[in-house]
């Protein structure tokens, strides 16, 4: 009965809390765009066969030579910056979550470890986190993507490298709390195995507190990987992002050309604005010692 | 007759939670004369603390006094603005409770947070707040008192930490002290001392206390007056011996047998069946009906109003138990 | 007949920091190396019959929890003897402790951290059984776990739910259901109604008492309140600083109290009869730190008598008949004994 109080006390905290109606919102339009996008266009831009070079630079369509065909206008090879868009927020929203996810469960494993055995093993664990902390994760994530080369895959190895250590010592912290609590006890009495109290007893109860950061992790995971494929190290041509659409519009930013990129911006700073706005939430509710 | 210190009348407070609205304390009255002590019992859920902090006006929402008088000399706590309230709290009233660490400033030392209560409620000098802090520090048993001023509240044990509480609610010569579970975390034989001294301190200064507990052994020993509450309404209400010897409700009769007695040992404790209902959802009539055994049908219709009894004292209750039926006999 | 279980000369020690770092303090300007060594348990010996309960007191912070649950093996115990039904457990690893595990079951003091908050009623229940019978045997765990359920009280029915749809008394119950699952001898009962309201805690007890009558149990019942203990014990062990005091039968016990630190205590607790105890014996001062144990007789810093003779040397547990032991150097001087 409290689970349901608690959650439906959440839907009623949401519905009286504008700003987090509005994340809400912007992540879903995220979601639609992300899952649906290809299907919302006319045009796929990395289909050379559907690109025409004689529609290239248009402005948006509410300028003077504007195309109603191009809503929000088109670059240099004649792409509708619309449709680049939807499939940049894509890319980008995918190696966000999916960088989320993976560093996640490799966090939260080296967090259980290290809290439920102690010793030696957290001791070398927790070492390594605080090296890696103690280096700016931008400055982490140059580094790997130029000694590994530019590829999806490579900026999510960069990107779980960087973010695995929040989930480890949060993770950490947590199950130095419950390890102490009588039903990790109960459950050492009852004969489990450290395998199975970790798994049955430990994780289930230190989660709570990652929905928060993995949802902002998302945003700035998004953020990252903008700023490697902006600095060329990023996502390749091919498969661009929306920080590589930012970062191909920018070079004729000053030429007047400004839309290349500013819409693309416009995107992502809505898309993390609305997922941190989610994530505060989130947090309120979530953390007992705020309410 | 003197006129009651603290007079309740009537006192509602009420909680508007999400899940609904709990009663927590649903017209509660009672007296309190100069000098006495009371003791203000029942289990969780009972509303004895909620009692306490509306007197000392610490209600927060979503929590709110909805109705009744909090007469304390002829001011009505409930309706004095927040500012009033603050220099009657520490002054007039003073409080001390459970975990001695949620009155105590962890990262000032002892003599700081003692010195701002005496700058805050009295007149008195520099000196003469230092020498009030020392004495008050040696008559709760502190020794060295001077030295102890300058130490921060982690540097003394749990039953030091409450003895220096007690000192600072005693501080400004309060006429009423509210107490709330105040040696529920101490060892027993801390509690002892504690207890010792906070009746030699209360009859010293001659103020008054209520004792907010759930423990009837302790009221036993500390006060002259006990008022039993349950589901936010008294059940009973009298001098501590006639309510002890001869409980006239139940409810009050039952929490008595609970208690495990090594002056008489029954093979069975006489236990009160059930547990407390849910009190967003109280039971019409009497709410202890469900639990009680001497229950009827007129206990469903009807609740009972507060009546005077034979052992003295005053009791909710249609079917009273009889004052001849003595403790450890099945009720 | 051999004891449910028997402990013997049973240490626990906790280093309290690891790192080399946190423990150098500075004396006088010198670095020293800080003793973080706790000692919770120095030496108890004790041993209960099938069926009977014994209980162990004490005041914070004097080991008997850590008894508890050095003997339900949650901890590792630093040295000494433990013994269920005549085999000696206090090495065995988690392999070789699971066939014990179904003689020996634990009720916690905590109804709201003692029951995993994610796990149904009904898992939490048939856990320990699960882990003796394994997964093929399910429909049978699920059966007995019904039958568990309505025996301590609760609605069956309410087994698909969770914890926090409990009250503390109903979750309590849950715990007992756990702790019976395996049909154990010795159930080691680690405050199970400190946290309860008085009305609540009596319906425990007497589903306790109960349960031991039906099923044959030995509780080790741990507890700081007397009252309760005299209700529920047939033999008492009195616990200071991690050592036993006095060790006597219930009645003998309360009628004759022979260590100082034991006669204290129940002059201490309060009681709701009206006339007060003819010897009032009020301790001053309080418990010293299990880091640094005085030298001599653990008690003597709070001790009245205290004489040079106990600064010297520990007393031992003497037997002096009845049941009853006391570890004071007073049986040898009684004439010390001013009261």
């Amino acid at each position: 009965m409290a689970s349901r109080v608690l959650s439906s006390q959440m839907v009623f905290n949401w519905w009286r809390n504008p700003s987090a109606m509005l994340g809400t919102l912007i992540v879903l339009f995220c979601a639609i765009i992300v899952i649906f996008g290809p299907l919302l266009v006319s045009q796929n831009p990395y289909d050379l066969r559907q690109l025409s070079l004689l529609d290239s630079y248009k402005p948006p369509a509410w300028l003077e030579e504007g195309d109603a065909r191009y809503l929000l206008g088109t670059d240099g090879q004649g792409r509708d910056v619309l449709a680049s868009i939807v499939y940049g927020t894509r890319i980008s929203a995918m190696i966000g979550v999916t960088a989320m996810l993976m560093a996640c469960a490799i966090g939260t494993t080296l967090g259980l470890l290290a809290g439920y055995f102690g010793g030696r093993l957290d001791a070398l664990i927790m070492r390594v986190a605080d090296v890696q902390l103690s280096f700016p994760s931008m400055l982490i994530a140059l580094f790997l993507m130029s000694a590994f080369g530019t590829g999806i895959d490579k900026v999510l190895i960069a990107l779980t490298a960087v973010g695995w250590v929040v989930y480890a010592r949060t993770v950490r912290g947590s199950t130095l709390g419950e390890v102490q609590k009588e039903y990790v006890q109960a459950a050492h009495v009852a004969g489990l195995s450290h395998a199975k109290i970790i798994l049955k007893h430990v994780l289930p109860n230190v989660m709570t507190p990652l929905i928060v950061i993995a949802t902002v992790q998302v945003g700035t995971f998004i953020l990252i990987e903008a700023s490697l494929s902006f600095l060329g190290v990023g996502v390749p041509i091919t498969q661009p992002s929306l920080g590589l659409l930012i970062k191909n519009g920018f070079d004729v930013l000053f030429s007047g050309l400004w839309w290349t990129s500013v819409f693309p911006g416009l995107m992502i700073m809505a898309m993390v604005f609305g997922i941190n706005l989610m994530g505060d939430f989130l947090r309120d509710e979530l953390n007992p010692r705020l309410k | 007759m003197t006129a009651p210190l603290l007079s309740v009348r009537d006192l509602r407070t009420w909680f508007h939670t999400f899940a609904g609205t709990v009663k927590a304390v649903n017209g509660v009255s009672f007296d309190l004369m100069p000098g006495e002590v009371m003791g203000l019992v029942g289990e969780s859920g009972g509303g004895k603390s909620v009692v306490g902090f509306s007197i000392l006006g610490l209600i927060d929402p979503p929590g709110r006094i909805e109705g009744g008088q909090i007469l304390f000399d002829g001011r009505d706590l409930a309706q004095l603005p927040e500012d009033a309230l603050r220099r009657i709290r520490g002054r007039e009233i003073g409080m001390v409770f459970q975990d001695p660490m949620t009155s105590l400033n962890p990262v000032q030392t002892i003599g700081r947070q003692m010195d701002e209560v005496l700058r805050l409620h009295t007149r008195l000098d520099a000196r003469a707040r230092r020498a009030r802090c020392i004495e008050m520090l040696e008559s709760v048993g502190i020794s060295q008192a001077g030295d102890r001023l300058r130490a921060y509240p982690h540097q003394f044990s749990g039953g030091m930490r409450q003895r220096v509480v007690i000192a600072i609610a005693m501080l400004a010569r309060p006429r009423l002290i509210i107490a709330d579970e105040p040696t529920t975390a101490l060892d027993v034989t801390i509690q002892s001392q504690i207890l010792k001294l906070m009746r030699r301190q209360i009859a010293e200064e001659g103020a008054s206390m209520i004792l907010v507990t759930h423990d009837l052994a302790v009221v036993a020993e500390m006060v002259d007056k006990i008022t039993v509450l349950y589901c936010g309404k008294v059940v009973e209400t009298g001098p501590v011996r006639e309510v002890i010897d001869t409980p006239a409700h139940p409810y009050t009769r039952g929490l008595i047998d609970s208690i495990p007695n090594p002056a008489h040992r029954l093979p069975r404790l006489n236990q009160i069946p059930g547990t407390v209902p849910d009190v967003r959802n109280l039971p019409a009539g009497c709410s202890f009906r469900e639990r009680c055994p001497r229950a009827q049908a007129l206990c469903a219709e009807k609740e009972p109003p507060l009546t005077p009894q034979r052992g003295g004292q005053h009791a909710a209750c249609h079917f009273p138990v009889p004052a001849t039926q003595t403790t450890g006999e099945p009720a | 007949m051999t004891p449910m279980l028997e402990v013997e000369g049973l240490e626990q020690r906790f280093q309290l920091s690891k790192g080399l770092l946190d423990r150098i303090t500075f004396k006088g300007g010198r670095p020293r190396l800080r003793n973080t060594i706790v000692h919770a348990v120095n030496g108890v010996s004790f041993a209960i019959a099938p069926r009977e309960v014994l209980a162990l007191v004490g005041e914070s912070g004097c080991g008997k929890s850590t008894v508890a649950k050095t003997i339900a093996r949650i901890y590792e115990p630093t040295g000494g003897r433990i013994r269920i039904e005549g085999e000696d457990v206090s090495a065995y690893g988690p392999r070789r402790m699971l066939p014990v595990r179904a003689k020996m079951q634990m009720i916690f003091q905590d109804p709201f951290a003692s029951l995993n908050p994610r796990q149904k009623v009904r898992d939490i229940v048939a856990e320990p059984l699960l882990q003796q019978l394994g997964p093929s045997r399910r429909a049978e765990v699920r059966e007995r776990t019904a039958a568990l359920l309505s025996r301590v009280g609760l609605n069956p029915e309410q087994a698909g739910r969770y914890p926090h749809q409990f009250s503390g008394g109903q979750r309590q119950r849950i715990g007992i259901a756990r702790a019976l699952s395996v049909n154990p001898g010795l159930i080691i009962a680690d405050e199970p109604v400190s946290a309860l309201d008085v009305s609540i805690q009596a319906q425990i007890l007497n589903l306790m008492l109960d349960l031991r009558d039906e099923f044959g149990l030995a509780y080790l019942f741990i507890s700081h309140d007397l009252s309760v203990v005299h209700h529920i014990a047939d033999r008492i062990g009195v616990m200071y600083l991690g050592f036993m005091v006095e060790t006597a039968p219930r009645d003998r016990l309360f009628a004759m109290p022979r260590h100082p630190y034991t006669r204290a205590l129940l002059s201490a607790a309060p009681t709701i009869e009206p006339q007060r105890k003819t010897v009032e014996m009020e301790l001053t001062g309080e418990v010293p730190s299990a880091l640094s144990l005085p030298s001599g007789c653990c008690f003597r810093t709070r001790c009245p008598f205290a004489w040079d003779r106990c600064a010297i040397e520990r007393p031992a547990l003497r037997d002096l008949g009845g049941g009853q032991s006391v570890a004071c150097h007073l049986i040898d001087e009684p004439q010390r004994d001013r009261m």
